[in-house]
């Protein structure tokens, strides 16, 4: 694929339709792959790499890279097209300085799933069927790729791209892999214990804000939390207060909007499962509103900026137990 | 008497929109129906001014329980605002109910500006939830205390 | 050398206790952090905390003053209380060094009395590596992983914690502890070091530098081209500030209780777009001038400054941590060609 890759932008650098390749560039190890601008084909082979590390959604960078002169080609991986859309809905990009090459994806994993599973000492990774080999300098190791896939990929929305000019591969399906089964568990406890997980987790946060830079549903050009005129302590998490009024209020801000791409988790370095914050608001949606996959479609009008004069009231939050 | 464990007395605080609700309470004033003085509101343009962070800033600031009144639907001032606000609140309240946060202690209610009596009830139902639900322990700062 | 076998590792820990607070690094709600030691809490095998034990002297969030209004009066309230004794206990050796860092900017003139009150009353108890991690540079640094510096070094085998003390402090908290402990040879200990030291010099990063950098390269390291690219994919956030060992920049700020300020500190990122805000406004405009701020204090400006030191002892954790994985050892290899 990375070759196939490669060649296609490469050609497209060649005939002018783009000026710059935006992908994912080779790092220090096999997993530290960072999101890169590559504008020659020199560049491209000296660094360009597709493989189960390049995680990061790189939809969000478009935001700047519009801005400037010509036009970017832009992989995007089937999950990835949802947020594309979502911010074309917003204004945000300017369609007509990308072109989207859908590409296909098995599931990512990373560098810290891997470390997760007791490993250390990372030298390299081969990838064998359904099984991945990480060669370490401990020795060998051999991993289901399930067993390794970050949570967002384990429970994969989608396997199909939403929007591009041309697609590598083949079309895949919107899938239904339980991504809200976590969410109804955490329903179904007490409210005491529902606190309790929450305070676990929460209180780990260390106000990074790297789930909101990396977010493409957070493209505010300048922050509610930014603004020392809020009252609020902004840069670190002062106490349990700010803590749960960062994550609600985040959370809030990108209801309706969020397309599940999971970035946010992805990229806390404490490990907070911040994605069911937001799965939270899209089952809730869902389930008061009507089904409605943010970025499904370019255009659609976002739940929280939209009603029905029959929408329920608040007060069903009292009755709905377990939900 | 020195000794008594004094009774607890919950701060509310009540947004209510100028165009329904805050007359509401006007008239539940003038015809000296009463309701708890705990109670404090604040007047907003419409029930869509409130903010999600309005209501996290004044459990903050030391509320025990807040409450947004505003028009029926159908009847803002302003077409379409309590709609947006109905929408947002829901989704709110069914957040801070999933972080194992009181959900009774938030509430949303229409009172229009003819419904004097129903705002004085809401208000004495209200207190009487918070008072049994004791103080914020949950969403409180502590550097704001006293 | 002393030694107690780990059978009894939870005594130890009891008896340490009981005298002074322990911190021990522990897996909490899936990290390992440093956690206060009660119960028998089990002790952590991850190689490293996902935060720096940095937090112990320059903790996140401090109150450094209280104002409480009280009609036409203000009260001035000092928030600080006595710091009780306590002991952080597996303090890799790269966090061990980052406290010399962390000193040479705090205990410099002025001295900064809330963490020099908090130095004074810690003692660092450090653990030798076993299993270094591919992201580790700490030799780089001229850190021995397998013989790390504090005031008490361990070592922990298959069967025993050794123990050796270093500083009077150490002494100290050995002495509250002896009854547990007996005195052993070092076999064991030098046959640890022998097989951690194969290990490092294994490691990807083993011939990793940062010579070429101080100082005297300033203006050159400084007008790169290469900060473009570098840059390019940052996204301002400060997961790399935040988790470092060494980063110790923080902001004063005025937080209204509704009854009084509290005047806190806490950590500030160089990655923030308000970092060093004034009131003519923000000297570094874009992410690339802030970006090149953080690698350039740790790289130039504190080896200028401090003999030739680094701002920087080689944990990995922002190799780890960067949400899009750039980091210092890629940019000090991209700088490097041009020095």
């Amino acid at each position: 694929m990375q070759g196939m890759m490669i060649s296609r932008a490469k050609e497209l650098l060649q005939d002018g339709t783009v000026n710059r390749v935006l992908g994912w560039q080779a790092g220090e190890f096999v997993y530290d792959i960072t999101p890169a601008v590559f504008e020659s084909a020199e560049e491209l082979d000296a660094g360009f790499v597709y493989n189960a590390f390049c995680g990061s959604n790189l939809s969000k960078y478009l935001i700047k890279e519009t801005i400037k002169e010509g036009k970017i080609l832009v992989f995007l991986k089937p999950c990835d097209t949802y947020s594309f859309n979502q911010l074309l809905t917003e204004h945000r990009i300017d369609r007509d300085k990308i072109y989207v090459i859908g590409i296909p994806c098995q599931g990512k994993t990373s560098g810290e799933m891997l470390k997760a599973k007791g490993i250390s000492g990372i030298t390299g990774i081969k990838e064998d069927g359904d099984n991945v080999i990480v060669e370490t300098i401990y020795g060998n190791e051999t991993f289901a790729r399930a067993d390794v896939l970050e949570e967002r990929c384990r429970t994969c929305k989608s396997k199909k791209h939403v929007v591009y000019d041309e697609l590598m591969g083949e079309e895949g399906e919107v899938l239904d892999s339980g991504r809200f089964d976590m969410v109804a568990k955490l329903e179904a406890m007490t409210p005491d214990e529902r606190f309790a997980f929450w305070r676990s987790q929460l209180s780990k946060c260390i106000r990074c804000n790297a789930c909101r830079n990396v977010c493409p549903a957070c493209s505010c050009e300048k922050c509610v939390f930014d603004n020392p005129n809020s009252g609020i302590s902004q840069k670190a998490a002062a106490d349990s207060f700010e803590e749960n009024m960062f994550h609600i209020i985040r959370a809030f801000h990108v209801a309706g909007r969020c397309t599940d791409c999971g970035e946010c988790s992805r990229v806390c370095p404490q490990n907070i499962p911040l994605h069911l914050l937001n799965r939270k608001f899209i089952k809730d949606i869902n389930e008061l509103y009507g089904e409605y996959q943010a970025g499904e479609e370019a255009g659609s009008r976002a739940p929280l900026v939209n009603y029905t004069t029959g929408d329920v009231e608040p007060s069903i939050v009292y009755h709905r137990e377990g939900k | 008497m020195p000794n008594e464990v004094k009774a607890f007395k919950p701060k509310i605080v009540a947004f209510c929109c100028n165009w329904c609700s805050y007359a509401g309470a006007d008239l539940a004033g003038t015809n000296r129906l009463t309701y708890p003085a705990d109670v404090k509101i604040i007047r907003v343009p419409c029930s869509c001014r409130v903010n999600p962070m309005f209501i996290l800033r004044a459990f903050q600031r030391g509320a025990d329980g807040v409450i947004l009144c505003g028009c029926h639907p159908g009847d803002c001032h302003y077409t379409s605002g309590n709609y947006y606000a109905r929408r947002r609140m829901t989704l709110l309240f069914s957040m801070l109910d999933y972080l194992g946060i009181e959900k009774e202690r938030t509430r949303v209610e229409w009172v229009s500006a003819a419904e004097g009596a129903k705002f004085a009830a809401t208000m004495n139902d209200f207190v009487a939830t918070v008072t049994a639900l004791g103080e914020n322990k949950r969403l409180e700062d502590l550097r704001c205390k006293e | 050398m002393l030694k107690i076998s780990l059978g009894k590792l939870t005594d130890l820990f009891d008896a340490i206790a009981e005298k002074e607070a322990l911190y021990i690094p522990a897996d909490k709600a899936g990290v390992a952090q440093f956690t206060r030691y009660e119960n028998g809490l089990k002790m952590s095998d991850a190689l490293n905390t996902n935060r720096s034990a940095k937090d112990f002297f320059f903790p996140q969030i401090e109150n450094l003053v209280d104002f409480k209004v009280n009609g036409k009066n203000i009260e001035i309230i000092d928030p600080r209380t006595e710091q009780e004794d306590f002991v952080v206990f597996g303090v890799r050796g790269c966090d061990a060094r980052s406290f010399s860092v962390l000193d040479k900017v705090f205990l410099a003139n002025p001295v900064d009395s809330y963490y020099a009150n908090r130095r004074e009353h810690g003692t660092i108890v450090s653990m030798a590596c076993t299993r270094p991690a591919e992201t580790c540079f700490c030799g780089s640094f001229g850190i021995d992983a397998s013989d790390p510096e504090g005031d008490v070094t361990c070592w922990k085998t298959e069967d025993a914690l050794y123990l050796r003390a270093n500083t009077e402090k150490g002494e100290a908290l050995i002495e509250k502890v002896k009854p547990l402990l007996e005195e052993s040879d070092d076999a064991a200990v030098e046959a640890q070091k022998a097989a951690t030291k194969e290990i490092l010099g294994k490691l990807p990063l083993r011939s990793f530098t940062t010579e070429k950098f101080g100082g005297d390269v300033m203006m050159q390291a400084f007008n790169s081209d290469k900060w473009n690219s570098l840059s390019e994919s940052c996204l301002g956030c400060g997961t790399c500030t935040f988790v470092c060992p060494t980063c110790q920049c923080y902001d004063i700020r005025d937080f209204n209780t509704g009854n009084g300020i509290q005047r806190f500190r806490c950590w500030d990122s160089c990655m923030y777009s308000d970092f060093t805000q004034m009131a003519g406004g923000q000297p570094r405009l874009t992410q690339k001038e802030r970006f090149r701020q953080r690698f350039m204090h740790k790289l130039v400006y504190f080896p200028a400054n401090n003999n030739g030191e680094y701002g920087c002892v080689g944990c990995g954790r922002c190799l780890s941590k960067c949400p899009i994985s750039m980091n210092i050892v890629k940019v000090a290899k991209t700088l490097e060609g041009e020095l």
